[in-house]
């Protein structure tokens, strides 16, 4: 078991022949996802390496492959088009790997895909990974090992670190989810706190959050009411300016909210594990568990 | 990206929102020839990027011509929060019977934009926010239908009893609403709105911020970028394609990812130094990059160690530690040098280091200890 991609996921992938588009889809299926269709508009017809079909729209994809989950690696300019056009296509899993989207799209394009009934990953972010199952994206397999912790994060080379640090300790993980650094996304940390409560392969989970925003506050007052497994969370940019952007679109202290010492503090009182440092995840968890 | 006062006011102007006369001047000259032209009581406003002008002295009144120029010359050049007045704003002084607050932002909880109104005008939104919540009215905006009639005259006569002056709310509103996706703001604001003696509504003062994201497609807004209020640096990495924001500590920060530079900059907090900037050389990096982020970092005279910290992913380790042997041949570094290096091509990254008489260490927090040791000597 796992959360949002398993054995079942067959893929298709949207922007398959671009310069990103085609180095991914190799490391995914290297790690042995199914890949089962790409599109790019004008290249239906030529499959990719000789070996995964390749369509001009998700719709034909999805008609000949039953393809159903899609990950998207277009240009930010046609970013919101492609997630229109795979949830027409009812897309169940729709993850997208685009950074620099601007938000203004995103406020069209989160109520129709949520009204098509997808689940939407990202933008903005690595995507998911169920470790020895399936790897939507570019989280690096190699770095992950099946177990029973659940990570969900907004950043992505972070999350690489502190997974390395769980993957050399001892603790595998059932899924490790970016959820993206935009301020507007899918699949927020209650989503995934929620799909990882109630996954029986879960035993714990690692949330991994940042300023800008109030989402790690909600999370927290989710995890307070809702959830009984252990959580441990960590909170980057404590030493952040105020009103700046630090790379992620949606990191950015506005006036005097979304600090890290806000959230810090949020996660405290509802009974989160706090972690000062990437390496306390660790010691953290054997705590908890 | 922030946009000037003037600069927002013309886009105001051109989505049909009733702003004052007045124009942009350099000189105290040219502040008197447009106070000339307006004829009467004038405002001289300082357009830097910062809150707080009038306190700070950069918003005078003027009488004449010859004293517009005085306070223009008095106002420009003059430093505000740090950002040195470039350009004021010659307006003809209004005057007000009342003052409200209209803005939008997008709001990430509800995914939408939000319209916000405020029977408190003229000062800072957040302090009313904070002071007295009741006084602001929100409304989330479906954006597939946009701000509907009946939704913008409710608010208005929230703000105004009298039907005349509220129709003329409800269309400025309106209009904002179309200013802000026309030009892809993520914040705009009119602040005062005011409402004169003889009863016109009109936009006193105005604020938009882009999205950088919508840069791309609206080369005419990326054209109003004025990079003299913005640190050489920051600018300079820009150009480059890096992510910098410059802070003020001893530790150079040169990171993969937004996320881990935090958490970077955080843990060199943690073992008691202080980083001396936010540095993102992004996801697929080539050499050149490095380059770029190292001769930035070391133009900052208060760096006394660099921190490297790559977790390889896409991000190719070996393709870093070619950039940082090229960027030292270019120019000998005066400071210490601290590489953190783990993850994609990992060894050969180490061979190429090694070879050219770096070492490396694989451990992120005995890295950063290392780093604030070296700069703290």
């Amino acid at each position: 078991m796992s959360v949002f991609v398993d054995l079942e996921t067959r893929l298709l992938v949207q922007g398959i022949t671009g310069r990103d588009g085609s180095f991914h889809t190799r490391q995914m299926i290297a790690y042995g996802t199914k890949v089962v269709a790409g599109v790019t508009p004008g290249k239906g017809g030529q499959p990719f390496d000789g070996v995964v079909p390749v369509f001009d729209t998700v719709a034909d994809a999805v008609r000949e492959t039953r393809a159903n989950a899609t990950v998207i690696y277009v240009p930010a300019a046609l970013a919101a088009s492609a997630m229109y056009e795979a949830a027409d296509a009812g897309m169940g899993l729709i993850v997208c790997i685009t950074e620099g989207i601007p938000v203004l799209d995103m406020t069209k394009v989160l109520p129709y895909v949520h009204e098509r009934g997808a689940r939407l990953i990202g933008p903005n972010c690595p995507g998911l990974i169920s470790p020895t199952q399936s790897k939507v994206g570019i989280i690096p397999g190699n770095i992950c090992k099946p177990g029973r912790v659940g990570v969900v994060s907004r950043s992505g080379t972070l999350t690489y670190e502190i997974v390395h640090q769980l993957s050399s300790n001892g603790f595998g993980q059932s899924t490790c989810i970016g959820i993206g650094g935009d301020p507007l996304i899918g699949t927020n940390f209650i989503h995934c706190l929620s799909a990882f409560q109630a996954d029986p392969a879960t035993d714990a989970v690692v949330v991994i959050g940042e300023i800008g925003g109030t989402d790690e506050q909600q999370a927290a007052e989710f995890v307070q009411q809702g959830m009984t497994k252990p959580v441990i969370g960590f909170i980057a940019g404590q030493t952040a300016p105020p009103g700046r952007r630090m790379g992620h679109a949606g990191a950015i202290i506005s006036g005097s909210a979304g600090t890290a010492a806000e959230k810090m503090a949020a996660f405290a009182q509802a009974g989160i594990s706090v972690m000062k440092r990437p390496a306390d995840v660790v010691p953290l968890l054997r705590e908890r568990l | 990206m922030n946009l000037h006062e003037y600069q927002a006011r013309d886009i105001l102007k051109r989505h049909g929102i009733p702003v004052p006369d007045g124009d942009v001047a350099q000189t105290p000259a040219e502040a008197q020839t447009i106070a000339q032209r307006l004829g009467g009581k004038v405002v001289v406003k300082a357009q830097v990027h910062a809150g707080g002008r009038g306190k700070a002295g950069g918003v005078k009144l003027a009488a004449q011509p010859d004293e517009a120029a005085a306070h223009a010359s008095r106002i420009l050049g003059m430093t505000i929060k740090g950002l040195t007045v470039q350009k004021v704003l010659v307006a003809p002084a209004t005057d007000i019977a009342s003052e409200s607050y209209v803005g939008i932002i997008v709001d990430r909880g509800s995914q939408r934009p939000v319209l916000m109104v405020s029977d408190a005008g003229g000062i800072d939104i957040e302090e009313v926010a904070r002071a007295t919540p009741e006084r602001i009215y929100r409304l989330a905006i479906d954006p597939r239908y946009g701000l509907l009639p009946h939704q913008g005259l409710g608010l208005a006569l929230r703000l105004y009893r009298d039907l005349a002056q509220a129709r003329s709310a409800a269309a400025i509103m309106a209009n904002l609403y179309a200013a802000f996706y026309a030009v892809g703001a993520s914040l705009a604001e009119i602040n005062p709105l005011v409402v004169t003696p003889d009863g016109r509504v009109l936009a006193l003062d105005a604020k938009i911020v882009i999205d950088d994201n919508e840069l791309g497609r609206h080369p005419e807004i990326a054209a109003l970028r004025d990079t003299s209020a913005e640190a050489p640096s920051e600018v300079q990495a820009r150009e480059a394609g890096l992510t910098f924001v410059k802070l003020d500590g001893s530790v150079g920060c040169c990171v993969n990812g937004a996320g881990l530079a935090m958490a970077t900059m955080d843990l060199v907090k943690y073992y008691g130094g202080a980083p001396a900037n936010f540095l993102d050389i992004g996801g697929s990096s080539n050499p050149q990059k490095v380059v770029d982020a190292l001769r930035i970092i070391t133009a900052d005279p208060h760096v006394k160690a660099i921190l490297f910290n790559i977790f390889g992913g896409i991000t190719r380790g070996d393709d870093v530690a070619n950039g940082i042997v090229q960027a030292t041949r270019q120019f000998p570094l005066a400071v210490p040098l601290v590489i953190r290096l783990t993850g994609t091509n990992e060894a050969e990254a180490v061979k190429i280091l090694t070879q050219a008489g770096f070492s490396a260490l694989t451990d992120m927090d005995e890295a950063v200890r290392q780093a604030v040791a070296r700069a703290a000597t």
